[in-house]
């Protein structure tokens, strides 16, 4: 059965304007009686006028016969030639004919053919005389069904086409020609041995990379020195309140509630032993020795670090660091060294901060709740030997060189867009945290040979 | 067919917009209609809201006053799944290409039919393919982040991306800015093919007056708040306004006409 617009006009004109119709007003086409009666619903007299509301896209919903109240939507759907588009192979005088009926849009793409039946022939003609509605999506299915070549030999002597559609398919087809569809590469178990072997050399030329930028840190460093009038004073003293004043709170609660666990858990263990007054040198040793550097490297790595590359990281996506070097100036001087020394002069002294904190959290736990009285507490930190400091404090300037150089390197190494200082900054915690570790293992293990 | 629907000629209606920032009165009962099929070239100086005028009529902004019509229907006033239909009935080139910049050029295409469309992610990809063949750009140039492309080719991905479902509406907000001529001359040849294929009703904003000399079948100028004419580029230019006399028949201007005249 076959909808059919009156006044000649042909389905697809109809339904060209249906998507752009508002709720409020009606396309009104005729619809003539079926061929075949037995398919109709009830009684169905020769002339209909149909009243199609379309809500969402082509949509088919509200089409009603007036007067009966019948909606039309089986109807419709079994009518192939209106609604979803279809590929007929006809043999004819002039060779093997395509038929390509119906709609071939967007809307009906899931019901649309997308392979050929076997032992199918290849066009000789194509008959797009009831081609009702075409887009894009449909235009390149046909070309694939076809074949871009084929159907743009094909095209000139179609039966029927209307101007437009003969643009599109032409349009497509010379569009598929031109460049033929990256093939798709398959993941393999494989890929992730290969990925690993990525992972390593990658890592390997990170390390590198990172080693050269420290050494051209310092190179410039040492070429600065001996000139005063270069210092960046400002900068420094910014970088200074920034990284160090503005972290003291953090670093001075965090290392007090670090001290006071310390404090509790060597309460727990020592009382077994009813040496319950070593507490007082266990929470001194560790934050002489480790904890007050380890933890305020840490959270410099995670607070400044990450400032670092997401500051260099947008001047880098604005292109400013470009203009830096284009108005003569060295980056690596006017952005690195003034976050570098500024870290390297603040991490000791946070570490200070720390050390004093924690030990001062010890205190009021052994106070409150293991009856060793503050005088007696600050006698016992008194008699520890200041070497221990000593080996603490050396370490801080080395971590807070690695911080700063990391959170300044992978602030380089961001490339074009917003997602990529989010990669790097990320990427810049978690090497400045692993470095920091690193290190203090391998200084734990130096200094405990050479009995520090 | 008999067509009940007696302004279906007119895609676009703005009807006493009003927009404003703070104190800042960019558009006051401003008028605009564009008729379906044709190419609107807008022009106007710097800070004259060619831009927020797009920015309105595709619903990014909440005008003060007034009424925008899109097909019929009013934007502004739909919610949910009627508002979503329509929008996908228009598409929009920004000015920076606003490509998603987490995915490569080939799923930014990909994005919108897999959305609405219910597409498998394969049948979608190669859609999208096409579509970027059909914009003008290399296969390969698929697989890329947007990161990774030339100014010319994130405005031919994103025009990709804007045509994907294929809209009746299209707004393109300076489309050939940062092109070289060369490049614009083919963005400019492409519009219009595109237009001819998909029956296209386009709304440019540009500053580029050889754009406006092949591309724009009329022309608005937007000055002192409102539509100040809109006309095909002959009649435009033949205003009496002391800017447009000065836009069209300045040096530039005087050019772009000679080359379009050669053609």
């Amino acid at each position: 059965m076959a909808i059919i617009a009156s006044r000649g006009s042909p389905i697809g004109e109809a339904l060209r304007p249906l998507p752009c119709l508002s709720d409020n007003k009606w396309l009104i086409f005729r619809y003539d009686r079926p061929q075949t009666a037995k398919q109709t619903p009830g009684r169905i007299a020769s002339d209909y006028t149909l009243r199609i509301r379309p809500r969402h896209r082509l949509t088919y919903v509200n089409i009603k016969l007036i007067g009966h109240r019948h909606t039309l939507t089986t109807l419709a759907t079994k009518d192939q030639q209106l609604f979803a588009g279809t590929l007929e192979g006809e043999q004819t005088p002039a060779g093997w004919t395509w038929v390509i009926r119906g709609a071939w849009t967007l809307d009906y793409y899931r019901a649309l053919p997308t392979t050929l039946p076997p032992g199918s022939h290849s066009p000789e003609a194509l008959d797009l005389s009831s081609l009702a509605a075409l887009d894009t999506a449909g235009a390149a299915l046909l070309g694939t069904l076809v074949g871009p070549r084929q159907l743009l030999a094909l095209l000139d002597g179609a039966n029927h086409p209307t101007a437009r559609h003969l643009g599109l398919l032409r349009m497509v087809a010379e569009a598929q020609l031109a460049e033929p569809q990256p093939d798709h590469r398959r993941q393999r178990w494989l890929d992730a041995v290969e990925q690993l072997g990525i992972l390593a050399a990658s890592g390997w030329r990170n390390f590198l990379v990172l080693a050269g930028f420290m050494g051209q840190a310092l190179a410039t460093l040492a070429w600065l020195l001996p000139q005063p009038g270069r210092w960046r004073l400002t900068a420094l003293v910014n970088q200074i309140h920034q990284t160090g004043l503005n972290a003291v709170p953090i670093v001075a609660l965090l290392t007090f509630m670090v001290g006071a666990v310390v404090a509790f858990l060597g309460a727990t263990v020592l009382a077994n032993f009813g040496a319950t007054v070593y507490t007082v040198d266990l929470v001194a040793y560790s934050f002489l020795r480790e904890f007050g550097v380890l933890l305020t490297a840490i959270l410099m790595a995670g607070r400044t670090a990450s400032a670092f590359t997401a500051q260099l990281g947008a001047m880098k996506v604005n292109e400013e660091i470009d203009a830096l070097r284009t108005l003569g100036t060295d980056p690596m001087e006017v952005l690195v060294l003034p976050r570098m020394l500024a870290l390297l002069i603040t991490l000791p002294l946070l570490t200070f901060v720390a050390m004093l904190s924690g030990i001062a959290g010890g205190a009021v736990v052994s106070v409150l709740s293991l009856d060793i009285s503050l005088t007696r507490y600050l006698a016992i930190v008194q008699e520890v030997p200041v070497r221990h400091f000593l080996t603490g404090m050396a370490k801080a300037p080395v971590f807070a060189f690695v911080v700063a150089l990391i959170g300044c390197l992978e602030g380089f190494k961001v490339a074009g867009s917003a997602q990529s200082v989010g990669e790097h900054t990320t990427s810049s915690v978690v090497q400045s945290i692993f470095a920091v570790i690193l290190l203090d293992a391998v200084a734990a293990l130096f200094f405990m040979e050479m009995g520090w | 067919m008999t067509a009940v629907n007696d302004d279906s000629d007119i895609a676009i209606s703005v009807r006493g917009l009003d927009n404003r920032f703070g104190a800042n009165v960019v558009h006051q009962d401003l008028d605009l209609d564009v008729r379906r099929g044709e190419v609107l070239g807008v022009v106007g100086g710097s800070g004259t809201g060619k831009s927020v005028l797009l920015r309105a009529i595709v619903g990014l902004i909440r005008p003060h006053r007034g009424r925008v019509l899109l097909c019929g229907e009013e934007l502004a006033r739909l919610s949910g799944a009627r508002r979503s239909a329509l929008e996908q009935r228009i598409g929009v080139l920004f000015q920076n290409g606003a490509l998603f910049s987490s995915l490569t050029v080939v799923e930014n295409i990909a994005f919108p039919l897999i959305e609405h469309c219910g597409l498998s992610r394969r049948d979608a990809e190669q859609l999208a393919a096409v579509k970027l063949a059909l914009t003008g750009l290399p296969a390969r140039a698929g697989t890329l982040y947007p990161s990774e492309l030339s100014g010319g080719m994130v405005k031919r991905a994103a025009l990709a991306r804007a045509l994907a479902l294929d809209p009746e509406l299209l707004f393109l907000d300076e489309p050939t800015a940062g092109l070289d001529p060369i490049s614009a001359a083919a963005f400019d040849r492409l519009l219009l093919s595109l237009k001819e294929a998909f029956g296209l009703t386009v709304f440019l904003v540009t500053h580029d007056l050889d754009t406006l000399y092949t591309s724009c079948d009329r022309v608005a100028v937007l000055a002192d708040r409102k539509v100040l004419v809109v006309d095909t580029l002959e009649r435009v230019s033949a205003t009496g306004d002391d800017w447009i006399q000065s836009y069209f028949h300045g040096p530039r201007g005087r050019a772009a006409l000679a080359a379009a005249q050669q053609r």
